[in-house]
């Protein structure tokens, strides 16, 4: 080999390393923090089966990229025509009987076998039976939101999800069922599940057995229309006697503060009403979220913005200025009144 | 002697250049002509117009990705690119440009002076252009009575309901659907004349066992056009009758059902990627020959595995549905089948492989697209068999990973071909040759750029990036990735600047390319360069799969062997 070529070959070499080493370490980074909805971390028995599926399916797809790689760079080195080379034409071949059995034989043997691995973690997490005590939870997408009820206990929420915390011993997972008021959605939280669709007219189904308490973070992956990238999703894990409280607080009738009666009024007499829910009130508009219990949750517009006083005040001033496309309109409100609604809405825990 | 000589050696004549002509009649010429060269060239010109504002498009929408929660664009005009972006690179830029390489060269090589039906040829590309033209007025229409332009806005898939009236006013959606309707007459009136072309015009002594890979290839993608367009445009019409004529079809606020458009629409656009892929490995499979000096490594065995992928890509659709809530049979059955087309897809990767191995591989620019093709295409295989069990695919469906997946095929594979097709055949079409160095630079440059940007873009969807989002937040560990993905758009952007120059500088002072200047094998290298009218002023008559080698090596042909 001349040094100039061998030069070559090192600086490559030395590239690729470089490459795959910063690929590596980038990621390992990435995949530990707590924050990062990556799907190899896994924190619920569906997402954990599917783990377990993608290293088996990985490692394989590894194998083979290795072995052809291995082939691709050895002929095209190997094969190259030389400065020396005398111009003959090489042997010609035309094909080869036994070649083509094999490399007919063994891919149509390994696809058997990732089809069987795959069938099987399709049977487990599709066909599950869920035990006593499974919480049921209804989703329904919205352009571009997410209402969540809960049937047995009787309340509606949105945009954050609650869920007990599974234990081996006693499973208490969630079971989710998945309707559809406009478009198609998709509810995807990668750590706790793969993605199912929300889609009209049709009923689906997932279910989630999270282990640790904690947020987890997710979005809409479907593409729903102009504001598909802020429909964000939160699932809160909580101890189960976390979830019980919360649970009691969500269905407390709405607490009437005098302080902002005059509030109330302007919420109660505009174009609020018709879209939004306050329990116990003249409001009970299905269109936007229910606001019974509107300071119990951490950000508002899907995720769009934390839900502090100053990002009410302007998402009801102006909601395009948070989120462009959104269906909540500008309710036109002098000053006074736009603060008077926005101290109710404060006072809805 | 050889009939293949006697009809080959007077063949050799001085390249006929366009004569001085006023240049209103030249472009007469051009819009009235029949001629399969002159259209296939003006599909080719018209895929690579289209080809530029597609990735205009997608250069804008890597800016405003860059970065989270930037706001270059607004979160509409961020949906209208990338709808036009991908409606624009499958219909606009692919089929186009593929059936222009057909058009010209698949009469070429099997001998015939023209396509079977040159006026239905032109019909066909006009139609074609038409819809370009629909499509893209809508960003001046699109919006009709309801106030100024908007190109659609509801993806290259338009699932329903969001193309319901309903969820979109105005015209946007149906520019769109007549767009696509018209350009889809235009294909199939292309693919019928290529089936006939293939079946029909060949040259005597030219069985379907010693047709060009090439002719193949593009007889079975033009089959499958004619299959696989059909439940489009009756999708399509079904749409339009539901936005005008109170239909329900897809209409879910009255009951129609949005599982049935994506089951239409799939049933057409999964064939639709191995349409636009099969015409690549038809540019591979006669490019690696030539530069390896050896003949395509089991060449019926070739033949078979394509049909068998055409076969089979018509069982795969629903593997775009896998989220959509199926049974776990319906599950299982489509990961089955998908996975079943790795088997005769490995099969072409190693025949290319067997037909590299023992040769003198020539390292020209042709072949090296080529080789980036095949590791390329490897690794989009395997990204495919990851998305193809269905588990996994729940987990990366509708993710950046199937962004960069497919990304990997229609760019590291159908690109990469489509390049080595335009500098290997460039000589015979121009008469000149290109510069060699240039063309290393457009390469390097590319292939730089191409790895930046789409090895990276997988790991945003592993890290639950969803696709189609016009920002995200800060903090969920994509930011970087975003940012190298959009920075390898740089070095694509000055490669295919590199090549540009290139063809153009080439087409006035490239030095005479002459007829056959890669000592090639097939009938198209036989006639001067750029071919006269009609081809062939005799018909030739050839009796193997590479009568160009008969003719030069007379002491050994291929007749022998095969």
């Amino acid at each position: 080999m001349k040094p100039c070529s061998r030069i070559r070959l090192l600086t490559c070499g030395a590239f690729a390393w470089a490459f795959v080493g910063v690929a590596k370490l980038a990621f390992a980074s990435s995949t530990t923090s707590p924050d990062i909805p990556s799907i190899f971390s896994p924190a619920s028995t569906p997402a954990d089966s599917i783990y377990r599926l993608s290293l088996f399916v990985l490692a394989i797809c590894g194998a083979i990229f290795l072995v052809v790689f291995s082939l691709l760079v050895y002929s095209v080195v190997k094969f190259r025509q030389r400065p020396s080379d005398d111009g003959r034409e090489p042997p010609q071949i035309y094909g080869s009987n036994q070649m083509e059995l094999a490399w007919t034989v063994i891919p149509v043997l390994i696809v058997v076998v990732l089809f069987l691995a795959t069938a099987r973690v399709i049977h487990a997490v599709e066909d599950a039976r869920f035990p006593a005590g499974t919480m049921e939870i209804t989703a329904v997408g919205h352009q571009f939101w997410w209402e969540f009820q809960y049937p047995e206990q009787g309340f509606i929420t949105a945009n954050e999800v609650h869920v007990p915390v599974s234990d081996a011993k006693h499973p208490t997972p969630t079971h989710i069922t998945l309707l559809s008021a406009d478009t198609d959605h998709s509810f995807w939280v990668p750590k706790l599940a793969g993605k199912t669709d929300l889609i009209p007219n049709r009923t689906n189904s997932m279910w989630i057995d999270p282990h640790e308490t904690g947020v987890y973070v997710g979005q809409c992956a479907q593409y729903c229309g102009t504001q598909h990238a802020k429909m964000l999703l939160q699932v809160i894990v909580e101890s189960r006697e976390d979830f019980d409280r919360w649970i009691a607080g969500q269905r407390q009738p709405v607490q009437h503060v005098d302080s902002v009666a005059r509030g109330r009024q302007v919420f109660e007499t505009t174009a609020c009403v018709n879209c939004h829910t306050v329990s116990g009130t003249n409001a009970n508009g299905k269109f936007g979220p229910d606001l019974t219990h509107l300071m119990s949750r951490e950000t508002i517009a899907a995720g769009a913005a934390l839900n502090t006083r100053e990002s009410l005040k302007l998402w009801v001033k102006d909601p395009e200025a948070i989120k462009p496309g959104s269906l909540m309109p500008a309710m036109q409100l002098d000053e006074h009144d736009l603060d008077a609604v926005t101290d109710y809405l404060l006072s809805l825990r | 002697m050889s009939n293949a000589e006697t009809v080959l050696k007077p063949m050799v004549v001085s390249p006929a250049r366009e004569d001085a002509r006023p240049f209103f009649d030249t472009v007469h010429d051009w819009i009235v002509t029949v001629d399969h060269k002159k259209l296939g060239l003006m599909y080719i010109g018209y895929g690579i117009l289209f080809l530029v504002i597609g990735g205009i498009e997608a250069t804008i929408m890597r800016i405003q990705l860059a970065i989270p929660n930037n706001h270059f664009v607004s979160p509409q005009t961020f949906n209208q690119l990338f709808t036009m972006h991908g409606t624009t690179m499958v219909f606009l830029v692919g089929m186009p440009l593929l059936f222009g390489f057909a058009n010209y060269f698949v009469p070429l090589m099997i001998g015939a002076r023209d396509m079977a039906f040159p006026r239905l040829n032109a019909f066909s590309f006009w139609m074609s252009a038409l819809g370009g033209l629909i499509l893209y007025f809508s960003f001046i229409g699109g919006s009709g009575l309801y106030g100024a332009g908007s190109a659609p806005d509801v993806g290259w898939f338009a699932y329903a309901p969001l193309t319901a009236q309903a969820f979109s006013p105005g015209h946007s959606t149906d520019y769109w659907i007549i767009g696509l309707l018209v350009s889809g007459i235009g294909s199939i009136g292309t693919a019928l004349n290529i089936v006939t072309t293939a079946l029909c015009m060949r040259c005597p002594g030219m069985t379907l066992g010693r047709m060009p890979l090439f002719v193949w290839l593009n007889l079975v993608m033009s089959a499958m056009v004619l299959i696989v367009i059909s439940p489009l445009t009756a999708a399509q019409i079904m749409l339009l009758i539901d936005r005008y004529l109170g239909g329900h079809f897809f209409d879910t606020q009255a009951g129609g059902s949005a599982v049935i458009w994506m089951h239409f629409f799939w049933i057409f656009g999964h064939p639709e990627v191995y349409v636009l892929i099969i015409p690549g490995f038809a540019f591979v499979s006669e490019i690696i020959p030539v530069f390896s000096r050896k003949p395509i490594f089991g060449y019926a065995i070739m033949v078979a595995a394509t049909l068998s992928i055409g076969f089979l890509s018509l069982g795969v659709w629903a593997h775009h549905m896998f989220t959509i809530g199926m049974t776990s049979y319906a599950n299982a059955f489509f990961t089955a089948s998908t996975m079943a087309v790795g088997v005769p897809t490995g099969i072409k990767i190693f025949n290319w492989l067997g037909t590299m191995w023992g040769g003198k591989i020539r390292f020209t620019i042709p072949m090296m697209f080529c080789i980036g093709f095949l590791f390329q295409f490897l690794i989009a295989g395997l990204t495919g068999i990851m998305l193809s069990a269905s588990p996994f695919d729940w987990q990366l469906g509708n993710s950046y990973f199937v962004v960069a997946h497919f990304h990997y095929v229609l760019i590291g594979g159908l690109v990469f071909t489509i390049f080595a097709a335009l500098y290997y055949w460039y000589p015979k079409v121009t008469g000149r040759m290109w510069n060699e160095t240039l063309g290393k630079w457009h390469f390097w440059l590319f292939l730089i750029g191409f790895h930046l940007t789409f090895d990276f873009m997988h790991i945003p969807g592993v890290l639950g990036m969803p696709r189609r989002i016009y920002t995200y937040e800060a903090g969920r560990g994509w930011e970087i990735w975003n940012l190298i993905i959009s920075l390898g758009v740089i070095f694509q952007i000055i490669g295919i600047l590199f090549w540009v120059v290139n063809f153009l500088w080439s087409y006035f002072k490239g030095k005479p390319a002459g007829n056959d200047p890669w000592d090639a094998w097939t009938l198209e290298w036989a006639t001067t360069s750029p071919p006269p009218d009609y081809n062939f002023a005799k018909i030739p008559a050839v009796r193997s799969r590479r009568p160009l080698w008969d003719l030069k090596h007379p002491e050994d042909p291929d007749w022998k062997y095969e």
